[in-house]
Formats: structure tokens, sequence, C-alpha cells
């Protein structure tokens, strides 16, 4: 058999995927280089698919890199290729037509899938759809407009539960339809969000006519009806089932690699098999606001790791080893920053429309959540990200506004002056 | 590369920086006629406290974590210039959240805006820097 021989193989075509491969050029010029995805398509941006819905965005422009990607990095493609197999040993894999490709490095970035608890009933349910990949979306707007009226029933009120809700909206409402939302936490954006952040969220999604059913799960579903566990009875036409995600990782555990809830690797990306790289969703990572070792399924933390991974793939070793969970995301208009950890002693202050909570300890920011004022809002992940002590800065001002003013004058002037201190 | 430098000791908090940033956006040749009356969105800002006062635009930081964290692959970096693609920027705040000098912010139009240093305007440098009385913003190689 004729096995094709690649010095770096990358599994996956997303944020990961690409920053090994920007990673990897960045010190190896000439190494060849295979993508592979499960998917059909050019390099995407996954969050990009609520804004699709939303028409903010198409095809052409939610590419994450221009087309001509792939050539001007020297990168083979197979797309729409899924991967049935690593062996670690001989430092191969097995391709679902049986064909064997052979790397002398590799890079997992296998991503997400969602999770789909075991509705009682589910398989009576003529049309569901997740929201995780760009064909969710399109079938998802397919069945939107064939329906009448339609009735939206989405099961998760987290992050890719509401950007579904906000992306659809207007076509649904223009249809004279409905949007009811059910998570069993009591409120929305339960893994970003503090109760009182929670609750300004929710109003302002209600305000547009969008139906919460919180702390409640559905007991059983028939058909386009849903029994909630309070007994109540919602019918729908079409279910989103966003109740959360998880990391992909399979390929690595059943070639023989160490995995907990995500694929384990050191602070370079290495997993425990010889040669093998992972990064983004499928991973765990050392979130250094909480030091703790968790899932930070965020864009921005698959392409640093994936670059720090392609940079040691190609020789040059660089950890990416200040993760943290941050998040930048609105709904209707309403914006919300938030990153770290929310432990210690808090501030909050709520105006009009804005609210902002800064938790800190130890002498350090360790989190913040801003709704509606972000402006400047990195300032704030700075402090969390470089952990510079509080009392170097002036925190009183800080806890007002996010401001350089706040740091000292040999801060800014290495900073803003390029002054080499 | 050349870059805007920023010396706090001679700034005087004029704000001069500010219009010419929102002037040289607009192409016009006359600031009266396009900034009379207008409330402007630099992307350069003036912070004052007191004494203190000192100018903030983008770094273009050789480790960019606006671009690195960009969802849409909107911002990118070339020969050290960070700029921005507003047609693909669907207004996501997430490098609001990356950038430690907080000196990207949203445009008029909801999408977001930074410094490009005057790159692609009649100009072509950094009218901040040009027009600043004081020497207090300048645009050199350090």
């Amino acid at each position: 058999m004729n096995v094709k021989t690649y010095k770096y193989i990358i599994i996956g075509n997303s944020a990961a995927g690409i920053g090994t491969v920007e990673g990897i050029r960045r010190i190896d010029g000439v190494g060849s280089i295979a993508v592979i995805s499960s998917e059909p398509y050019h390099t995407y941006s996954r969050p990009l698919i609520s804004y699709l819905l939303e028409g903010k965005t198409d095809t052409e422009r939610m590419k994450y890199r221009p087309d001509g990607f792939y050539e001007a990095n020297g990168c083979d493609t197979y797309l729409g290729v899924s991967v049935s197999s690593i062996e670690a040993g001989p430092h191969t894999v097995t391709l679902e037509s049986g064909d064997v490709l052979k790397y002398s490095k590799l890079m997992v970035s296998t991503g997400s899938e969602p999770f789909v608890p075991p509705f009682k009933g589910l398989e009576s349910v003529p049309e569901k759809f997740s929201f995780m990949t760009l064909d969710d979306a399109l079938r998802l707007r397919n069945a939107i407009d064939r329906t009448a009226q339609p009735k939206v029933l989405i099961i998760g009120a987290g992050l890719i539960g509401l950007k579904c809700c906000e992306g659809i909206y207007n076509t649904v409402t223009d249809k004279k339809g409905s949007i009811t939302v059910v998570d069993l936490s009591p409120k929305v954006l339960s893994s970003i969000l503090n109760d009182d952040a929670a609750a300004i969220v929710k109003s302002s999604i209600e305000s547009k006519g969008v139906t919460f059913h919180l702390g409640q799960t559905v007991s059983e579903f028939d058909g386009k009806r849903a029994v909630l566990s309070d007994g109540s009875e919602l019918s729908f036409d079409i279910l989103v089932l966003a109740v959360g995600v998880k990391p992909r990782i399979s390929l690595v555990k059943d070639a023989g690699g160490e995995t907990e809830r995500g694929i384990i690797t050191d602070k370079y990306q290495k997993t425990s098999l010889e040669d093998v790289y992972a990064a983004g969703d499928c991973v765990q990572s050392f979130d250094i606001s909480c030091g703790k070792s968790r899932i930070l399924a965020i864009l921005p933390g698959a392409y640093r790791q994936g670059e720090a991974a392609g940079l040691t793939m190609a020789g040059c070793a660089y950890a990416y080893d200040c993760a943290i969970p941050m998040n930048a995301i609105g709904f209707f208009g309403l914006h919300m920053i938030t990153a770290g950890s929310y432990e210690g002693d808090v501030y909050t202050e709520s105006d009009g429309g804005s609210y902002k909570a800064l938790y800190y300890k130890d002498n350090l920011l360790k989190g913040y959540i801003m709704i509606g004022n972000v402006a400047r809002a990195g300032i704030y992940t700075s402090l969390i990200r470089e952990k510079i002590p509080l009392d170097s800065v002036d925190f009183g001002m800080l806890c007002k506004e996010p401001a350089l003013m706040a740091f000292s004058q040999k801060y800014r002037a290495e900073k803003l002056g390029g002054v080499v201190i | 590369m050349k870059k805007v430098y920023v010396n706090e000791k001679w700034c005087l908090a004029c704000h001069l920086c500010e219009y010419y940033c929102a002037f040289a956006a607009t192409g016009s040749d006359l600031m009266y006629k396009v900034l009379k009356n207008a409330v402007i969105n630099p992307r350069i800002r003036v912070e004052e406290k007191g004494n203190i006062s000192f100018a903030v635009s983008c770094r273009h930081c050789e480790v960019p974590l606006c671009v690195k964290g960009c969802i849409s692959g909107a911002l990118s970096e070339k020969d050290g210039v960070i700029s921005i693609d507003k047609s693909k920027c669907v207004g996501c705040y997430t490098c609001v959240l990356s950038c430690p000098y907080g000196a990207i912010m949203p445009s008029d139009s909801g999408v977001m805006q930074k410094c490009e240093l005057c790159l692609s305007t009649k100009e072509g440098e950094p009218q901040c820097a040009a027009h600043c009385p004081n020497g207090a913003i300048v645009y050199e190689e350090r």
C-alpha cells in the first residue's frame, strides 16, 4: 500500500488547527502539512453561525482565513474526510476510506460535539437540531423557512442556545412565530454570569418577547409536544438542543493517550502520546485565574494553543501558559464581557443599563463581569492575565473605569513611550 | 518599524490628536467643514487627570492579542501593522476584551475601529503625530 507521508498532520480545520498551521510556518516554511477535517468547507468561524442566520455576515465573509490560505501555507487539504484512528506507534492516521497517512508530528484539534442527555421520547421529535456547525445553521434556517408561524423551542440558555435565539429571532418574529427557552439552571448564561448579571440579561431578552422556563427540564417529548418537569406542556414545531458540549477525545483516548474530561497535555500542548499534540475545545487547559485544569472552550484560547503547539512541533518550544476563561458576547445590542474566576471580594456597580462586578483576592484581580458599558475591558483582562499586583496600581480608580492612568508612570513609559526599562 | 510613541511629559491635553485622527478618516480638506458640531469618535484617546495627560492608540503589538483572538478573521497583521477588515467584523467585542490598552473600540457603524497609522489616507502617515504641537506624540523607528 502506498502510504502518503507528511511532516505535520493536523486533524481539525478551525481556530486551533489554523493556529497550528500559522505557528508551524513561522518556523518551518517548507515541511509538508496536511489539514484533515470532517467538514467539507474552507476554514470558517464557528461562532459566526448565529450572525449568519441574523444576516450580519455570509458564507464568504465568515471565512476564518482568506481564500488561498492553504496554498499560501503549502497545505494539502482533506476536507469532508473523517479520521477513524491514530496509530501512535507507527505514527499513522487511518482515514474512514481506509487510506493511511504517516506523520512526524500530529495535531489533534477535533473540537467538541453537542452533549444530548437521554430525553425520553426525543426520537419522536420530527424537527430537531444542534447549533454547532455551519451545516447545523443551514438546516435550522431551512426548517424555519418552510414552517408557517414557527414555534421554536431551545433547550439550553447558555452561550450557544441564546446566540441561536438571537440569530433566528428576526426571521421567526417576521413569520409571527415564537421562541421559548428552557434550561435546568435557574439563570441564563450560568457558565459566565453571576445572579445579578444573569437577571439583567434575562429581562433584556424577555423584553424582546422570548419566553423562558428556567429551573426546568423536559421530562418527556412526544412529537411536537414537550412536558416540563413541573408538569406544564409546551407545543413546538422546531427543537434546538443546546444543553452543552463535550470534548471530542476519542481519537486520542482510543490510541492510548491520557484523557479526563478533555485530552490532557503539557504546557506545550503535547499529549502523553509521542509526537501527538492537541489544542482547542478538545483539551483541558490550566486556568491561571483559579489554578485548576478545566475545559476552556473559547476561540482565542484555541488559536493560542494551536499556535504554541505549531511553534513547538516545528522545533521552537513555546508555551501558552496564561489561559483564562473569557467571553465577549451580546444579545440584541446588549454587550457583555466576562473573564477569569469569580472568587474573593467583589466590587459592584450598577448604573442604568450597565453593570460591573470586579472580583479580587490576594492582591490580584481574579475575574470581572461587565454588561452594557464594556469600553476598554481588556485593561481588566490584562490585570488578570499578567497577574499585576493591585497595590502597584490605583485600584480605586480602576474600579470606576479601566484606564492606563491607574498604572504607574513607569508602566506607561514602557507601554506607550517605547522606553525600555 | 515606525510606530506612534507618546511622552506624557510634553502632553498638554489639547486633544488636537483626537481631532486630527477623526479628520484623517474623512478624507476632507477642511476640518471645520466636517467636524464642526460633530461628536467625534477618534481612534486615539487622551486620558487626563490633574496635571497628567497622555494619548492612547493601538500599539501595533508584536504579539497582537486582538488579532490572535479575533473570532471572524477580520483583524490581521501585515508587516507589523494591525488592521481591520470592517466587512468581516460582526462587532462581537472579543478584541475589546483582549486589548491590554483599551485601544480598540466600536466605530459609528457598530463594527470595530482602530489606529491603522493613517497608512491608507492621503497623508499616508499618522496625523496625530504630525500635528502634535509639543512633540508629545511622535512617529518614529526605535
